[in-house]
């Protein structure tokens, strides 16, 4: 066995031509995608299904984050998706049959301040409300959940506190892609890499198939889940889309012996670590704010991230930089997804994830299977509307209460 | 004493000064100039590391940063994990250790300093190689400002590690003589020990200097350790020359395997034999050198294994001279040994394919070359395409970027004579942007060399067991995350087909190395595999860093009280001096009470409180955000930028002004004063100055460029001094002789300018308490004066200064909402009582639109209310929720609204709180239900205002 840490299975997936069409075309073939796909073919009998990837399978923004999964949003739309998701996370190893090195070591969000106590605070509240396990930890229980934070009172930016949740954690993103891409692959479903889609044929109001790169393709439906670059999907078929896409930087370190045992976030001086199976910690902060689909972040964030990192582990000292890259996040107004109907029969949308996507991926691939399938959005996923930037019924999750990520 | 393995005389470190140093517990003794691997070389000492897989002896394979097995760890002079064996300057006392795969941390803190340097210049040139350094001459003779950087303690690069003349000199004399003319320019910085590390946007590179490590426990306490520059360059000249490719063949991972040209380099640059009989394992000519330098320094080379069938002519004749077997059209099938190579196993291959007996030859030393891969890594961070180039089986740079070459062999040159010759022209400017003659140095002489037999090139040799049915051997692809062929075959026969999920799969190219020896190799196993060209498969992307770099050398000085610059008042001595406890609010400290000795802050806080209502209390407001709004459009700015009008406002007077973002939201809120007729002052919270500043900047310079307005941050030009209390007028009136302060004469709302206590000041006449108040503003550096005299005609009213969270309960009683605490960007000023506050008059201001939006126009929006707990002593949690219900339901439980701020009141006696509730207003008088950790409390909902809600006091 190699240091990948799992037993990958000896076979994952065909490689396909395109086929002349589909009852379903799912555009991108990122985590969000292949579960929607999956849970098509799984929950309603749908296996005439193809996903379109521009590039390689999950080689998006679900290569390239941090892995953290948790449920403590603030607000009962997001708790309710993000908790269906956590709940979907505990048994998708055993319904991938995959291992997805799924752990749950808990997410600490530290207060740095009395008015990131108060807003932690109010979620813990909510989330227990919301049958969201949530505790609010004084700054003595967070060194006994992680003993390597700094919580002298004398640092720059103390630690005041923290929320935390035990059924929170990580997971491995690629084999998490992969299980699901696996799964679908055995339905039958058709996983198209090096095929980018460059027009969406729509007669008379309704969409009926896909030009790529490889093609046409005839589609029942459309489903687009291609995070930023749904922007450039959508605006062919004339449609809008409030999103913004920013670089998010991540790295992560050498493999180190275990000295990390939980997940811990902090807004206030802005770093989020956690230390993966193989020892490496995994690092990630702020966004860009420079607009743009280039993977390609700026310096200075990674010297601020680092700083705020030994502002809380001190111990992380000489732990060196090995690699460190960019993901995409698309981001909308009220920090929040679009998952629903559009305008255009037969099309669906699946974006603005932000900072969000990878914990949610089970979810939305429920939530977006379930709006495809019946042409209506399913419970979870009905408030993130993308009428709602007109309505003004937003579901505000970077208010002063939110976690950026 | 001389180390078994130390050549007297030989190499360049310093065989007169001996360093003692400690490896896996084991004393040793090695010389300045030596890495730790040349030093462990000299004393024998091959198994460095334990394969963290497998657990199999792991040695070292190089001699510099390509090194992907001998990972150690430094214990002292201070723990630091993972470090490349062969990039660790030897010093006295060092002590180090080969762990398992994976590194310790320390368990103190870092006692060393780290810091960044910013430098600009016309040319940097990375690499003090032959051609970094005829790129750097070329430049620096022409004027331009130079900065070349190099990775070693002394230049020459590749000419170290071998036995080449320059102009009639030993390699290393010749670049030393090149330097010392560089160094003696003015406009010319050459850093050594500098690793360039990263290529981004806008020619910006970042470099990392290691300024003390070689020092050991002799470092400098005051220096830095590590210093990154950032290093902004017109143009970049990429010379980080080539790294030698290992061979993958079963059990390709014992220790004393290790690359030709690094058995070169340890012979010549440290004196260092790295066995006593070797076998030499190649697909191109280079490694021939290696053979004959070898012998010629009195190892026996038993065989050079060469798996062309055509040896180059001229090395033939070199080996035969010196009575070296060559064995052409043979590979390496595998090894035998266990804590070192005992026996290389040869047999003939042709056309992919193993054929006839494999035969034994004994050795201690295994040198191998399979090519070499130019370092083209910071060309690919600046996004330069890589081209596969199948005569060399490696990817080479695909042409100059606009502002960045690559010179000598990173750029895929062989010889030193053409790497000398690139690098010289290097440094001129590409041709269609060039207003000069053009730049270059005159190129050296180099001696003579034989000429190239093209290479072969072999991904991996097959496993002898493939077809004699014999136990299948471990070919490694990755030595440091223990990858092997038959991980990669595993992923190609998963149905991967991208090079990026192969990665993935076997984690090739993930360690330390980042796929320095491993990437190509990788690719071309599964191209080989799959039957696809690898020119189009490619290879992973390189990211930076191209060397690891510590997390406190990125940090720099941003530690500790740097992390975040810390914010004071001019009267923060005073606070300090008289038992403030602070808060910190943004970058500011502010007093967040003043307690008495022994006195708890609750009961700090009702003594406060009780002073600003019942007699004369202040505090320091300096904090607030001030802009100062100047020019013609001042008021029209000002007018879309706040929901209520201000233009109307007259000279002398002021006003309460809300901001809303283009959602309706609140965004902030302060006052506003007219102080002339083209200009206003207005005031922010604490902790949104920059960023309302900014907002307003945006709108105005992105939108709004037409209008004549400019705006100043002032907010630390004044000193603000609140007082506020019945008895403030007389305090005042104290101080300020010749102000008319009778309530007709300044009444509230306005502002006066007036000399008090003798200092010109701004007095305006609002409040945050309810009470009657006046803040008083002077300028900064008078601030502690006008507190000490406030303080001393305040004292026969037993004046009381007071912290942020007098301050809060004040204002909570009044129902006076704190924006960010009783908000949080989902509240409208209608949902806080703020309605009257919306103008209808304007034509639009930011926000407007939003306010006729079906979810603004909702009945039950949460609104700001009022709270009394049903036991009037519990003070309800900030951030409890509010239910219907006594008996909490199953989740999800549907939730009314929160609690915003609760505080105990002195004024009431009571307990109260603020919060958001769903149709609040309506459901004043209503219980709700607070379910807390001990219970559900019942409370009753109120009105906001919960003091002096007629206002009578503010008047005095």
């Amino acid at each position: 066995m190699t240091l990948a840490d799992v037993e990958h299975p000896d076979f994952l997936w065909r490689n396909p031509d395109p086929a002349s069409g589909y009852d379903v075309v799912v555009v991108g073939g990122g985590g969000h995608g292949l579960a929607t796909a999956y849970y098509l073919a799984r929950n309603h009998g749908i296996r005439r299904v193809a996903v379109l990837e521009k590039g390689w399978l999950a080689g998006g923004n679900m290569a390239r984050n941090t892995t953290i999964i948790r449920s403590n949003y603030l607000w009962d739309e997001s708790a309710a998706i993000y908790e269906h998701a956590l709940k979907l996370w505990e048994g998708l190893e055993q319904d991938l049959g995959y291992p997805l090195l799924f752990s749950q070591r808990g997410v600490l969000n530290l207060a740095h301040t009395l008015q990131d106590v108060r807003e932690s605070r109010r979620r813990v509240y909510a989330n227990r409300l919301n049958g969201v396990d949530a505790e609010w930890l004084e700054p003595e229980q967070v060194a006994e959940v992680c003993p390597i934070v700094d919580i002298s009172p004398d640092v720059r930016h103390p630690v005041l506190g923290a929320t935390y949740q035990p059924r929170a954690g990580i997971a491995k993103h690629d084999y998490v892609a992969w299980g699901f891409a696996r799964r679908a692959d055995e339905y039958g479903i058709d996983l198209i890499q090096d095929c980018e889609v460059t027009g969406l044929d729509i007669r008379a109001g309704r969409v009926v198939g896909v030009n790529t790169t490889r093609g046409r393709i005839a589609a029942g439906k459309v489903a687009l889940a291609a995070a930023g670059h749904t922007s450039v999907l959508a605006a062919m078929a004339g449609l809008r889309l409030p999103l913004q896409s920013h670089p998010l930087q991540a790295l992560v370190s050498d493999l180190l012996e275990p000295v990390h045992p939980t997940v811990v976030m902090s807004n206030a001086v802005h770093v989020y670590v956690s230390q993966a199976h193989k020892g490496e910690l995994v690092m990630g902060a702020g966004i860009d704010s420079q607009n743009g689909y280039g993977q390609r972040g700026s310096f200075h964030i990674i010297e601020r991230q680092m700083a705020a990192a030994l502002e809380l582990f001190p111990v992380f000292a000489r732990a060196h930089l090995l690699r460190s890259w960019a993901g995409i996040v698309d981001t909308t107004p009220d920090a929040s997804p679009i998952v629903g109907l559009t305008p255009v029969a037969g099309l669906y949308l699946n974006c603005g994830w932000g900072t969000g996507g990878f914990k949610a991926t089970p979810g939305v691939g429920w939530c977006f299977a379930h709006t495809v399938a019946n042409d209506e959005p399913h419970p979870y996923n009905a408030p993130f509307t993308l009428d709602r930037f007109t309505t003004g019924a937003l579901v505000d999750e970077h208010g002063a209460a939110a976690v950026a990520h | 004493m001389t180390a078994p393995f130390r050549l007297p005389g030989r190499g360049l470190v310093d065989q007169g000064t001996d360093l003692e140093f400690s490896f896996d517990g084991r004393r040793y003794t090695g010389h300045p100039g030596d890495t730790l691997a040349s030093a462990l070389l000299a004393n024998g000492v091959h198994r460095v590391a334990t394969g963290i897989a497998y657990r199999r002896p792991r040695g070292i394979m190089s001699a510099g940063v390509e090194e992907p097995s001998a990972l150690v760890q430094i214990e002292e002079p201070f723990p630091e994990p993972m470090l490349q064996a062969t990039t660790v300057e030897l010093y006295a006392g060092l002590v180090a250790r080969g762990p398992a795969g994976r590194g310790r941390l320390a368990t103190a803190a870092d006692p060393a300093r780290y810091d960044a340097v910013h430098a600009h210049c016309d040319l940097l040139v990375v690499g003090a190689g032959p051609a970094g350094l005829l790129a750097a001459l070329a430049g620096a003779r022409d004027g331009q400002r130079v900065v070349l950087v190099d990775d070693q303690p002394r230049p020459g690069g590749s000419l170290l590690g071998t036995a080449e003349r320059v102009d009639g000199l030993p390699g290393p004399e010749w670049a030393a003589g090149v330097v010392a003319e560089l160094a003696a320019l003015p406009d010319v910085r050459v850093l050594s020990r500098t690793t360039a590390f990263g290529h981004y946007d806008d020619d910006f590179v970042l470099a990392l200097e290691r300024r003390t490590d070689h020092l050991g426990f002799d470092a400098p306490a005051g220096t830095s350790r590590q210093r990154v520059w950032r290093l902004r360059a017109r143009r970049t000249v990429v010379a980080t020359g080539a790294h030698e490719r290992p061979l993958v063949f079963p059990d390709n991972d014992r220790p004393g395997i290790m690359l030709a040209g690094a058995a070169r380099t340890y012979l010549h640059r440290y004196g260092v034999l790295t066995g006593r009989q070797a076998v030499v394992f190649t697909t191109d000519d280079s490694a021939y050198a290696a053979a004959t330098d070898l012998v010629d320094a009195g190892v026996t080379v038993a065989a050079v294994v060469d798996a062309r069938t055509t040896v180059p002519e001229a090395w033939a004749e070199q080996c035969a001279r010196r009575g070296i077997e060559i064995r052409a059209g043979e590979v390496v099938t595998g090894t035998s040994g266990s804590e070192r190579i005992t026996r290389a196993h040869t047999a003939p291959y042709a056309g992919g394919r193993l054929h006839g007996p494999r035969r034994g030859v004994d050795c201690d030393l295994l040198l191998v070359s399979g090519g070499w891969n130019p370092v083209a890594h910071l060309y690919s961070h600046a996004r330069g395409a890589l081209h596969y180039d199948p005569a060399r089986g490696a990817f080479l740079p695909t042409g100059d970027l606009p502002n960045l070459r690559v010179a000598g062999a990173a750029n895929g040159r062989a010889t030193l004579a053409d790497c000398l010759a690139d690098g010289a022209q290097a440094a001129d400017a590409p041709a269609s942007t060039r207003a000069s003659i053009p730049v270059s140095a005159p190129v050296p002489a180099t001696e003579p060399v034989p000429d190239q037999t093209p290479g072969l090139v072999l991904w991996s040799v097959p496993d002898p067991a493939e077809t004699d049915g014999g136990e299948p051997r471990p070919r490694f692809v990755d030595l440091q995350r223990d990858a092997t062929v038959a991980d990669v075959l595993r992923a190609t026969g998963a149905g991967l087909r991208s090079v990026e999920h192969v990665k993935r799969y076997t984690t090739i190219g993930t360690a330390h190395d980042q796929g320095r020896t491993s990437g190509v190799i990788a690719s071309g196993i599964v191209a080989d595999a799959l039957g696809a060209d690898i020119a189009t498969l490619g290879t992973t992307t390189f990211r930076p860093p191209y060397t690891p770099v510590a997390f406190a050398a990125l940090a720099g000085r941003d530690r500790g009280a740097l992390f975040d610059p810390v914010r004071v008042t001019p009267l923060h001595a005073w606070h300090t001096a008289h038992g403030a406890e602070f808060e910190n609010v943004g970058q500011w400290k502010r007093p967040r009470c003043y307690p008495r000795p022994g006195e708890s802050m609750d009961r700090a806080v009702l003594r406060e409180c009780r002073a600003a209502r019942e007699g004369v209390a202040l505090m320091d407001g300096s904090t607030l955000g001030k802009v100062s709004v100047q020019g013609p459009d001042a008021g029209e700015l000002l007018d879309r930028l706040y929901t209520n009008l201000i233009s109307t406002l007259k000279p002398g007077a002021a006003r309460y002004g809300v901001m809303c973002g283009v959602d309706g939201m609140v965004l902030d809120d302060g006052t506003v004063i007219r102080v002339a007729e083209e200009e206003f002052l207005l005031t922010t919270t604490t902790g949104n100055a920059a960023k309302i500043l900014d907002w307003m900047e945006e709108w105005l310079q992105t939108e709004w460029p037409h209008l004549r307005v400019t705006l100043t941050s002032v907010t630390d030009h004044w000193v603000t001094v609140p007082l506020v209390g019945p008895d403030s007028r007389a305090v005042l009136a104290a101080v300020a002789p010749d102000l008319d302060v009778a309530n007709a004469a300044f009444p509230f709302m306005t502002w006066r300018d007036a000399t008090v206590a003798g200092i010109p000041a701004r007095i305006c006449r609002i409040s945050f308490s309810g009470e009657l108040a006046y803040e008083v503003n002077v300028r900064g550096w008078e601030g502690p004066r006008l507190w000490e005299a406030l303080i001393a005609a305040g004292e026969p009213y037993g004046i009381t200064p007071y912290g942020t969270e007098t301050m809060h309960v004040l204002r909570a009683e009044k129902g006076y909402p704190i924006i960010g605490q009783d908000t949080d960007g989902t509240v409208t000023p209608q949902d806080l009582g703020l309605g009257w506050a919306v103008s209808r008059k304007k034509p639009d201001f930011i926000g407007k639109r939003s306010f006729t939006r079906a979810e603004n126009l909702r009945p039950d929006r949460k609104q700001l209310v009022g709270l009394l707990p049903e036991d009037p002593s519990l003070r309800l949690p900030e951030g409890a929720q509010l239910i219907a219900t006594a008996a909490v339901p199953a989740p999800p439980v549907p939730m009314l609204g929160h609690v915003t701020s609760s505080y105990r009141s002195a004024a009431l006696g009571r307990t109260f709180a603020l919060a958001l509730v769903k149709a609040g207003r309506e459901r004043i008088g209503d219980t709700l239900y607070a379910p807390l950790e001990e219970g559900v409390h019942p409370v009753r909902i109120t009105d906001p205002v919960l003091y002096d809600k007629e206002g009578t006091r503010r008047d005095g």
